[in-house]
């Protein structure tokens, strides 16, 4: 079973001279077929870097990145279009839709962006899952927080994507609501065997994931299978207890 | 507050640059009008202190036919008697005798040379005048001729060469012996061609009559002053004889430019005004899209206790910055402009004019300033009070607040668009052009803001057209996004294009008219006419004899020819004919009497149609008394009143017998009927030969003949359109505006549709298309208002002769494709600035 997603040896910073940030500094991991993971750490660790530089958003200073078996770095801009378009699947933590489309339209606008067949048995089955069925004919500003999450969630999947990112989805979102689309990413990998890489700092939300790794200052620090809230949340201490050692 | 409010001017510069360019623009125009009348006015005194330099004082035969304008048509002649008798006046050193008169070269191709409205005329040479030989030597036999510089230049005529000249004769053919300049090394005075004939020859060719003279030119004694000169003259000669000074010549020529200059700089100052006016809702629309950009700004501003006047203030101070930045590079920009058309007119259009020193008049400096902060400030004060009304707490609101209803705004766009409607109509109904420009105004700015509710249907309509691609949908839908921002972009657009169209419906209606008048009751199959039609120059005329000849030519049923000359009718102003043949006339032009029985006219006698009959008074059997320009006044009996015909309007018929009192004794057209039967084009070859030694006259059919007269037309809407081309312009630079801007706006969106895999090619789709239905939408609205405002002139127009109503629908066609070109190119830069956004940096960035 080859992995849908990977990071070689990923190193990356921001700015240059004095002002420079290093935000990835020499990260390896690699993302299993139908697994659903969580990438924490503390805030400025690197979460979201690492993400974009998977997803082909951003640029890497070196190492590989990998989706199945295309090489990401190195894409130009067509090819990380079409990456996009069909192989990678984004929930961002808000402003997912677009306001003048209904939720239906956003769900197949990749698809449509791509002038490609929506697969209707799928989005059925998509649509069943999220339980939309009844606001497809909706405008986002008619739906809650927590409604138009689960329309990016769709919309993520509905294009059967190797990999689906999704960057703090629950940011915004009451814990009811929240625990609805965890619940929906969780269920995806399980049932629909969809990849899902999930940065969040909720030990909660990571609570749903088959995998966590935790990330501090650009580099992977810890990783825990099948985690509870409880697990995440000590070794959250632990971490925190580690860095104020090392500053110390 | 006031620093924040310029730090915020200045951090955004493309805002700076897109919302100040409309007005430089406009201003560039109104500052570009002023320079370059004032130029040309200064110029054209120069010329004519120049032409009138070495003449004290000029006597004519007073004009027995109107004001003594150097125009008008002269009464007579004078005689070397005369001259002698003005020589004789003590203070006089010198008299001469002046011939002037028209005389049309022809060119090497056979053609007669044309001006741009200068003069083309034949002198007496003088050794002794302001023209100085340049090459050659002056005329000494009948046959010999010297010509302008500016003449040879044109005609590319040199010594010993043959030139053939038209005059009150026709052609005759010369050898150039000399070409003369003036004082200070100009080719011409003004852009005028004159050839220099022997005194006599002049006097036969020019006026007519051998040993008459046009004028006298006289120079004074040393210590004799001009107008005391001047009295002299006049009291020895009379008060037949209008005597005038150098000095006083030459202000009379300068003012009468000087008043066609003036409204010149009307028209041009008109269209700028359009221009500034369409600025206005680009300005309007550029703050009040910036307001709304910054609503949680400025209201983050109010909960920090920010009052609203402070916030008023900030608004228009950055509108003060912007109008006053504008007006100097706008008042730049037009006296570049200025100067430029003042070079190109002296260059090409007035020919060799010497222009004086481009200056820059006050009124320029005044108006630009006055215009441009004026403009910009007016613009901005609807959003500035806006600004001022948001809560403080929508600073906490997240989404930007949902478009208000529509009703108010609607409900006051109906009231103006009626009001605008009805100064119109009072405006078209006395030809009143205050009332018609402000109603233009208030029913533009009514339809402007009815346009949002407008915009819904049909904005969705035309983009369905165009969306066929899902950018293309997209494109649509954000079109139909902001129905107000939208509307006042297509909005200014519409008002260029709907003066493009008014005025192109009215003169489709004339076209249509003059056709089908030609169609249904004119029956000539020829008409003969000349040049002097057509351009409104002199020429083009041919003798009476030749009259004899055409009906003479086999295949000729009947003719007619007319002769044509401005009189006094009981005192007043009017045009009259002679017609050689009344029966023919009735019968080719269908015409039916009123009162009297339609017959050649005995001496003594005058006919008249309906409408002249109305304005003058006049009916069958009243007597009416006619000063033609050289006859004498006598009192003449209606004959005749014609009924309402289409084909006569206001004309006055003269008995040929009156013709020897007209200022040119010639017949100006002919109209002939063919043979039941005969090939017209037969007829017309069998014509032309008559006339081979007059280039200008030319033996035309009647479709052709109605095309000519239409093409003048053309001209008109040409000019018009050039002159709106700027609003046009103004209203593109406000579709990149308003879609730069939206962009910015939704800079989120945009990097989530690149982030979900939307390429760039189509990004820039999705952005052309929104562009193409507003253009597009604008340009309907355009249309359709003009077709209104169109329809409504030429209801109004009924009694001119336009009746019919003509719809030039390629036209409107045209105007909607180069509207869809205008919204594509106006998304250009907008789109690229779209598709190269950073797909990151858009999604993490701050909307507000
Ligand atoms: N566009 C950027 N320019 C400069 N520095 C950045 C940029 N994006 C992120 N950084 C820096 O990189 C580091 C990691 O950022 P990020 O990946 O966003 O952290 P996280 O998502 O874990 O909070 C931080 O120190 C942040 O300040
Ligand atoms: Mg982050």
């Amino acid at each position: 079973m080859g992995s849908a997603a990977k990071a070689v040896d990923v190193w990356k910073s921001y700015g240059t001279g004095e002002a420079a940030v290093t935000a990835l500094a020499g990260v390896s991991v690699e993302f299993d077929r139908g697994r659903f993971t969580a990438i924490m750490g503390p805030s400025g660790s690197g979460k979201s870097t690492l993400m974009h530089c998977l997803a082909g958003l951003d640029t890497i200073d070196s190492g590989d990145v990998w989706i199945g078996g295309t090489k990401v770095n190195g894409l130009r801009d067509k090819g990380l279009t079409e990456l996009r378009r069909s192989r990678v699947g984004f929930i961002f933590q808000q402003f997912n839709l677009l306001p003048t489309l209904t939720a239906e339209e956003n769900i197949t606008l990749p698809s449509a962006i791509g002038g490609r067949k929506v697969d209707r048995a799928w989005f059925d089955a998509v649509i069943d899952a999220v339980g939309l069925r009844d606001r497809l004919t909706h405008r986002p500003t008619q739906l809650s927080g927590g409604q138009q999450q689960r329309v990016a969630c769709a919309r993520a999947l509905v294009a059967r994507p190797e990999v689906v990112f999704a960057d703090e989805p629950t940011g915004n979102l009451d814990s009811r609501s929240g625990a609805e689309v965890l619940g929906f990413l969780q269920r995806s990998a399980r049932d629909f065997d969809q990849t899902v890489v999930m940065v969040t700092h909720d030990p909660n939300a990571a609570s749903y994931a088959d995998r966590v790794i935790f990330l501090a200052d650009g580099q992977i620090v810890r990783e825990l299978h099948h985690p509870t809230a409880a697990a995440v949340l000590d070794t959250m201490k632990v971490l925190d207890g580690d860095d104020r050692l090392v500053v110390a | 507050m006031l620093t924040a409010t310029l730090k915020s001017v200045l951090a955004r510069k493309l805002r700076l640059v897109l919302s100040g360019l409309a007005v430089v623009l406009g201003v560039m125009f109104v500052s570009g009008s002023f320079v370059l009348t004032d130029t040309l006015d200064r110029s054209f005194k120069d010329l004519f202190a120049t032409a009138y330099s070495e003449v004290d004082v000029e006597v004519a035969v007073k004009s027995k036919v109107g004001q003594d304008d150097p125009e008008a048509a002269r009464a007579g002649t004078l005689t070397a008697a005369d001259v002698a008798a003005v020589e004789s006046v003590d203070g006089v050193r010198t008299a001469v005798g002046d011939v002037v008169g028209s005389a049309r070269p022809i060119g090497e191709n056979g053609k007669v040379l044309t001006t741009s409205g200068a003069p083309r005329l034949g002198i007496a040479w003088r050794d002794e005048g302001q023209e100085e030989i340049r090459d050659g030597r002056g005329p000494q036999r009948d046959d010999e001729v010297v010509i302008s510089a500016y003449l040879a230049e044109t005609g590319g005529f040199q010594v010993g060469e043959q030139l053939s000249v038209l005059t009150l004769e026709p052609k005759r053919t010369f050898t150039v012996t000399g070409i003369f300049g003036y004082p200070g090394d100009r080719d011409s005075l003004g852009g005028e061609l004159t050839t220099a004939f022997t005194e006599a020859t002049a006097q036969q060719l020019l006026l007519g009559t051998p040993g008459a003279y046009s004028g006298i030119t006289v120079r004074a004694d040393e210590g004799v002053s001009q107008t005391v000169l001047r009295d002299r003259v006049q009291g020895e000669l009379g008060d037949a004889y209008q005597v005038k000074t150098g000095e006083q010549l030459a202000a009379e020529s300068a003012d009468e430019i000087g008043e066609g200059l003036a409204f010149f700089n009307y028209v041009l100052l008109g269209f700028a005004g359009i221009a500034l006016f369409v600025g206005v809702f680009i300005i309007l629309n550029t703050f009040s899209i910036i307001v709304a950009q910054r609503t949680r700004e400025l209201a983050l501003l109010r909960a920090m206790g920010a009052s609203r006047r402070q916030m008023i203030t900030s608004v228009v101070v950055e509108a003060v910055v912007i109008g006053l930045i504008a007006s100097v590079v706008g008042l730049g920009a037009g006296i570049g402009v200025g100067a430029l058309l003042a070079t190109l007119f002296s260059t090409f259009g007035g020919g060799s004019l010497h222009l004086a020193g481009i200056a820059v008049p006050p009124s320029a400096i005044i108006s630009s300033f006055a215009v441009g902060l004026v403009v910009t400030v007016v613009a901005a004060l609807l959003p500035a009070v806006r600004a001022s009304r948001i809560p403080p707490v929508a600073a906490l609101r997240e989404a930007s607040t949902p478009d208000r209803p529509l009703t108010r705004l609607t409900v006051a766009g109906g009231v103006l668009t009626l009001a605008g409607g009805g100064l119109l109509g009072f405006g078209f109904a006395d030809g009143t052009l205050w009332l018609i420009m402000s109603g233009l105004l208030v029913s533009f700015v009514g339809v402007a803001l009815l346009t949002p509710l407008i915009s819904r249907p049909v904005v969705s309509l035309i983009g369905r057209l165009l969306s066929w691609s899902v950018p293309g949908t997209l494109g649509r839908r954000n079109s139909a996004r902001n129905p107000r921002r939208t509307a006042i972009t297509a909005a200014a657009l519409m008002v260029g294009i709907s003066l493009i169209t008014g005025v192109s419906v009215v003169l489709t209606s004339a076209t249509t008219s003059m056709t089908k008048v030609a169609d249904t009751q004119i029956k000539a199959d020829l008409i003969i006419s000349g040049e002097s039609s057509a351009n409104g120059q002199v020429g083009g005329t041919f003798a009476a004899d030749r009259m004899d000849r055409i009906t003479g030519t086999p295949g000729v049923e009947s003719a007619f020819g007319w002769y044509n000359d401005g009189v006094l009718v009981n005192g007043e102003r009017r045009f009259a004919t002679a017609v050689t043949d009344v029966p023919a006339m009735e019968r080719i032009f269908g015409l039916s009497a009123a009162g009297g029985t339609i017959t050649d006219l005995e001496d003594g006698e005058i006919g008249v149609d309906a409408v002249s009959a109305t304005a003058l008074n006049l009916r069958q059997g009243s007597t009416a008394t006619v000063q033609t320009t050289k006859g004498e006044q006598r009192t003449y009996t209606v004959a005749f009143v014609l009924a309402e015909s289409r084909v006569v309007d206001d004309m006055l018929f003269l008995p040929e017998s009156a013709v020897d009192g007209f200022a040119l004794p010639q017949i100006s057209s002919a109209f002939i009927k063919a043979d039941q039967g005969a090939d017209v084009a037969d007829v017309r070859k069998r014509l032309e030969p008559l006339f081979a030694d007059n280039p200008e006259v030319s033996v035309q059919d009647l479709s052709s003949y109605v095309r000519q007269q239409a093409a003048q037309l053309d001209t008109v809407l040409m000019m018009i359109q050039v002159l709106l081309a700027l609003a046009i312009l103004i209203a593109v630079l406000g579709v990149v505006n308003t879609l730069a801007l939206s962009v910015v706006e939704r800079t989120r969106e945009l990097g989530l549709l690149r982030a979900i895999g939307m390429r760039r090619a189509q990004v820039m789709r999705m952005i052309t298309v929104e562009s193409v239905v507003i253009s597009v939408f604008g340009a309907l609205l355009g249309i359709v208002v003009g077709t209104a405002l169109g329809v409504a002139a030429v209801r109004a127009l009924e009694d001119m002769g336009i009746t019919d109503i003509g719809i030039p629908w390629a036209q409107l066609g045209g105007y909607l494709l180069i509207s869809a070109g205008i919204g594509v190119v106006a998304a250009i830069l907008p789109a690229i600035r779209a598709a190269r956004l950073n797909v990151l940096q858009a999604i993490a960035h701050d909307s507000a």
